[in-house]
């Protein structure tokens, strides 16, 4: 899976707690939650879909690592089999 | 013979509009089956029946407006073997045996344009949306299953709209949308204007905060939701909901109505939980029986109370019937709620973030994860000591994660 791949599952999901905001105008440094104000239902909804898409687990422990674009990315990414 | 009336979704609700009737004539119905689609200034809601029984004739057409308690049909209860012919044949008053669909739709106003009084086949979350977009169902084409109309359908009957009425010199496409949706979020504010202007003029409120000590339930949770998949991990808001509950058991004068005068204990436990809508707005729709199901439930069915909130496809016993108020703003770094009360409830708790803090015990100085647990009861209901007995029961229930 590249980059871009990865990219679109993200902006897939987001897309599908947040309907009205375009993922692309994301700065990647961004706090993803707070730029779209999305709660945390909405949140671990988000990374649920991301499990499902690229098969990657994500411990509890670990999800503030997936607080802005790039780190999601990073983490996605660094954790695909 | 039992009746199916216009029920209250909300203190503030004076009349409904029956949009849709999900069921016919002699159809046998359950008690919690969806019959109808009852349109209030909150929205679009899947309205149940609370008997097992035969549908009679409707005595209300879709379409029409009609007060809170109206009986909008019958439904026979007590010979659920009866064969539903000879349901049929039972004469309804006034209305003798002509459909009461063809009632002929009001022309006048565009509000009543915007659905049609036929039958059309229309997932209520597309209905919302034709609401939301001023468009009238009766010119769409569907393209779903059986020609049934589908989101995408609105949508594209909204843009065609709004290319053929704008202005040549208007550059703004967007321009009509906003003006569509304002009406449906300034229609919401008046609904909520209105609960909340009740509960200010008429609930004398006091207001009691304390903080709690969340370190051991959090740890408990960590290690409980390590031993689950993603699926299955529970928020730590699903804690202190269900602490909530339980403390709620110990100290029921808080879960009730103030009707007629005097508090109404409620036995059932129903926390209405403040969900945003991203449009705007708020509805606080009920999860049943709280203190009765497992934390895994608990978060299966406030995971699902939000989706459906927000793609509108809430029942109608959801928005109607919580005992009590939960609004939890800690998502949004607030440290103290200080609720307005729904009326005719008589209390709301109030859920702040969840952070570290410098905490004392026992002469000495540690840091601890905490939340700001607050309390906005009826004064008219109960006493501050009451208040504070809640408190220190959630704080105590809290405490044992294991049990909770």
């Amino acid at each position: 899976m590249t980059e871009q791949e990865v990219h679109a599952h993200i902006f897939a999901e987001l897309k599908k707690v947040a309907p009205e905001c375009d993922p692309a105008e994301l700065a990647p440094d961004a706090n993803i939650r707070e730029a779209l104000d999305i709660d945390s239902f909405s949140f671990l909804r988000v990374l649920v879909g991301l499990h499902d898409a690229t098969g990657v687990e994500i411990p509890e422990s670990d999800y503030g690592k997936l607080s802005t674009l790039a780190t999601m990315t990073g983490y996605l990414l660094a954790h695909l089999s | 013979m039992g009746e199916f009336r216009m029920p209250s979704l909300g203190a503030d609700m004076e009349t409904g509009k029956l949009v849709e009737w999900l069921v016919t004539p002699g159809q046998r119905v359950k008690r919690g089956d969806i019959v109808a689609l009852v349109e209030t200034q909150k929205g679009l809601f899947e309205i149940e029946v609370f008997e097992d029984g035969i549908m009679g004739e409707p005595l209300i057409a879709a379409g029409q407006t009609v007060p809170v308690g109206t009986v909008l049909a019958r439904i026979d209860t007590g010979a659920a073997k009866a064969a539903a012919a000879e349901m049929r044949a039972e004469p309804v008053a006034g209305k003798a045996s002509e459909p009461a669909s063809t009632i002929t739709p009001q022309k006048t106003a565009p509000q009543q344009q915007a659905i049609s009084s036929e039958r059309v086949a229309c997932s209520p979350s597309a209905r919302r949306l034709a609401l939301e977009l001023g468009v009238d169902l009766a010119t769409v084409r569907g393209s779903g299953p059986h020609g049934a109309i589908q989101r995408s359908d609105i949508e594209a009957a909204a843009h065609a709209t709004a290319q053929a009425t704008a202005a040549p010199p208007e550059p703004k496409a967007a321009g009509i949308e906003p003006t569509a949706a304002q009406t449906t979020e300034s229609r919401m504010r008046q609904a909520i204007a209105a609960a909340v202007s009740r509960a200010n003029r008429e609930i004398p409120h006091y207001y009691l905060a304390t903080e709690i000590d969340l370190s051991r339930p959090l740890q408990w949770l960590e290690a409980e939701n390590n031993k689950r998949s993603i699926r299955e991990r529970i928020l730590p808001v699903v804690l202190l909901l269900k602490a909530t509950a339980k403390a709620l058991r110990d100290v029921p004068q808080l879960n009730g109505f103030w009707l007629d005068d005097r508090l109404q204990v409620q036995s059932d436990i129903h926390i209405g939980f403040a969900i945003a809508l991203r449009t705007g707005g708020l509805i606080s729709p009920a999860i049943h029986h709280v203190d009765r199901l497992q934390l895994g439930e608990l978060m299966q069915a406030l995971a699902d109370l939000i989706e459906r909130t927000r793609v509108g496809r809430l029942r109608g016993s959801e928005v109607s019937n919580a005992t009590v108020s939960v609004t939890n703003l800690g998502d949004r770094g607030v440290q103290t709620v200080f609720g307005v009360i729904y009326p005719p409830q008589v209390a709301l708790i109030g859920l702040g973030k969840i952070g570290e803090r410098p905490w004392a015990e026992n002469g000495m100085l540690g840091v601890r994860r905490c939340v700001t647990a607050t309390l906005a009861a009826d004064h008219r209901a109960t006493d501050g000591h009451q208040g504070a007995l809640f408190l220190e029961a959630l704080n105590r229930h809290l405490q044992k994660p294991e049990v909770l």
